[in-house]
């Protein structure tokens, strides 16, 4: 049997088993987004949007779609992948269920939560009602999937003028208990106005095996309010990560995602910005590290629907082995979305004869009063730079990895947590093979 | 120390250097002096190990060893400086990181532990105090946006960080003010001893009226076509090249 046809033929029988709302409003949603899947099916390279990534050989192993949850991890075998072992809000996923024993939740003032609790609890429902799947388009197949089956994730809602004293961690651990899984996390996330929140995002394999994780991300920012989001792809090789995330902001908000991929098998990011109102700043940063057949897609877009919003995208690329990077940045500018200043820069650095990478910005500006800039380039590392370094006693491969920080170095600047800066440049030199803080 | 003999070179099918001959002993400071195009720099990046430039013939010998088949960084732990005549940029590193970085991975290649934090920040002060270096410029990023004159005292001042065995000196005075070149002489001069060797590649005398050389070679076309003393370099700045050139 086809996956696709399992998720359909199970979509039924998990409905009555897992799937209770007792919401008519979202049993709608999910009925539509069902149909929605069941008539497109996965999107195929056909398609310009993937015309670079294919699924494909994800779609041959027949994963469980429902893992049993019963499966205990022992702390010490995860709190690496911690930002803090202490002092941050945790949600915790183990195979896709909640880990209660590793998470630290919050429900005093405001929510770091679960989406299942969410949905079933009735002090929740406006919200959800409000932003379920309301600021994700409906049409595209992989977040229908996602919105049919949406249980479990998290739930994190700030409500105005409050601002969580630490960063909110959101974990996604797979234990190998089934020999092939697929997840579908669903979260959503409202900051209120004037509101802030600090948010890292990572999926973990701890053991080798099929994992293929279709995630859907809400985020909702209101007037004033402040959101830094980071996500840490450094999975293992045999896992995958298709990441849609979809941004509503309100006038004078600020929203910055910062994407750091490090590792997996396949791993296609879609990141959505709409700007609903006046002097936005919309903030979208990358770091990408491949090496031997990793393959990272990141096809982003900025809709920009308002007058005096800004956008800015840095995405910074280095390929070694077979490694296959895409990045397909749009930026929409809307007719009445006068005096919009949009930037977007993408560079890339090939490291090996095998490595490919495919850069395609895309601008549609209707409005005439507008600065947009692009730039995008395909590289390799300064010859007469690695020389140099080399005859100051830095080893070839010491000096590939400075060379590579420094090209880089920019977009992890921009890392506002300096825990989480040391950590990705650390990730950054352990791909290189060295030892090197790089003096972060 | 340095032993060249015979020593023919070529980048990219295109000979360079023809048998260029040069032995620098230890504690003696060289100059090369020549016109542009004649392959002065060469020397001093085949020297240094830049695997652009094919030596075709000759000998390369460092401290009685062959050197030719060593990368870069293995000269540099054998103690061969070369100081770039264009320093490159490398933004996003700073000064102090990248000197840290050198300096520990020469001390790991040869079997040492890292220098102390303390004592290699100490011996950065130090150092940048000699060569009047702004503490402002050590946390620059390197040579991103320098004037001439500020990369050819970072070089300089990199060397008096790893205390080299071999120094080369390409063009280091090109970029500098009378008042910097006379900083950057005393920096050199500083590090002269009878164990330590400086090769001063230049186009013009002035920098040896501060680093005063033992020998004074001319290099035209690829080859060493006169050798003396200091007062050979006086000579070719009052008569020129073409006096060699004629002669």
């Amino acid at each position: 049997m086809e996956f696709k046809e399992k998720l359909l033929s199970s979509f039924f029988a998990l409905q009555e088993a897992v799937l209770l709302d007792d919401n008519p409003l979202i049993e709608d949603r999910r009925n539509q987004a069902f149909k929605t899947f069941e008539e497109k099916g996965f999107p195929t390279r056909q398609q310009e949007a993937w015309k670079y990534t294919s699924l494909s050989p994800l779609l041959s192993e027949d994963y469980v779609i429902f893992p049993s949850g019963d499966v205990g991890i022992h702390p010490n075998d995860v709190k690496k992948y911690f930002l803090y072992e202490m002092d941050t809000y945790k949600i915790v996923f183990i195979d896709g269920v909640y880990s209660p024993f590793l998470s630290n939740t919050h429900h005093d003032g405001f929510d770091v939560n679960l989406f299942s609790v969410a949905l079933n609890q009735k002090q929740h429902r406006r919200t959800i009602d409000t932003y379920f799947n309301t600021i994700a388009p409906s049409g595209e197949p992989l977040v229908a999937l996602n919105t049919a089956y949406a249980h479990e994730g998290a739930y994190i809602y700030i409500p105005k003028n409050k601002a969580p004293q630490s960063p909110i961690e959101i974990l996604h651990f797979s234990s190998g208990d089934s020999p092939a899984l697929w997840l579908q996390p669903r979260n959503l996330i409202v900051v209120e106005q004037g509101s802030e929140a600090q948010i890292i995002e990572r999926h973990q394999s701890l053991v080798e095996h099929p994992v293929v994780t279709n995630s859907v991300t809400e985020i909702y920012a209101g007037k004033n309010a402040s959101i830094e989001y980071y996500k840490i792809q450094d999975d293992l090789d045999s896992a995958s990560l298709i990441d849609s995330t979809f941004i509503h902001q309100e006038t004078h908000s600020h929203v910055s995602v910062h994407t750091s991929s490090l590792g997996g098998k396949i791993i296609r990011n879609n990141l959505n910005f709409h700007q609903a109102g006046k002097a936005i700043n919309s903030t979208l940063k990358g770091i990408t590290v491949l090496e031997g057949n990793q393959h990272v897609d990141h096809s982003t877009l900025v809709h920009h629907a308002q007058p005096h919003c800004e956008s800015h995208q840095d995405y910074k690329g280095i390929f070694r082995g077979s490694s296959q990077g895409v990045f397909n940045g749009k930026i929409l500018v809307d007719r009445m979305a006068q005096k919009t200043n949009a930037f977007q820069q993408n560079n890339n650095i090939i490291l090996s004869d095998k490595a490919v990478c495919n850069a395609k910005p895309q601008l549609e500006i209707f409005a005439d009063d507008v600065r947009c800039s692009h730039g995008c380039t395909v590289g390799q590392l300064d010859q007469n730079a690695l020389f140099y370094a080399q005859s100051r006693g830095i080893p070839i491969k010491e000096a590939e990895a400075l060379l590579t920080y420094a090209f880089a170095n920019n977009v992890l600047e921009s890392v506002s947590i300096p825990f989480l800066k040391k950590h990705i440049s650390l990730q950054i030199a352990s791909k290189f093979g060295v030892e090197m803080g790089f003096g972060v | 120390m340095l032993r060249i003999e015979n020593l023919h070179v070529s980048v990219e099918d295109k000979k360079i250097l023809n048998g260029i001959d040069l032995h620098v002993g230890p504690g003696e400071v060289h100059a090369i002096m020549g016109p542009n195009g004649s392959g002065k720099s060469t020397l001093a990046w085949v020297i240094a190990g830049n695997e652009d430039y094919q030596i075709e013939e000759g000998n390369l010998l460092f401290k009685g060893q062959p050197i030719e088949d060593l990368d870069p960084e293995e000269r540099a732990v054998q103690g061969i400086f070369l100081s770039f005549q264009y320093p490159v940029e490398i933004p996003g590193v700073t000064v102090t990181n990248f000197i840290k970085t050198s300096v520990n991975a020469i001390r790991k290649a040869r079997g040492l532990s890292d220098m102390p934090a303390g004592e290699l920040l100490q011996k950065i002060r130090k150092t940048a105090e000699k060569l009047q270096i702004d503490s402002k410029f050590l946390s620059r990023s390197l040579n991103e946006g320098f004037s001439g004159g500020e990369k050819k005292r970072n070089e300089v001042f990199q060397m008096m960080m790893h205390e080299p065995t071999l120094s080369i000196l390409d063009e280091t005075d090109s970029g500098l003010d009378i008042d910097a070149l006379k900083i950057v002489a005393r920096g050199v001069n500083e590090m002269r001893s009878p164990k330590r060797s400086t090769v001063v590649i230049t186009h013009y005398e002035r920098l040896l009226e501060y680093i005063v050389p033992d020998y004074v070679h001319v290099i035209l076309d690829g080859k060493i076509v006169k050798s003396g003393d200091k007062t050979l370099a006086q000579k070719l700045e009052a008569q020129g090249y073409d006096w060699i050139k004629n002669s």
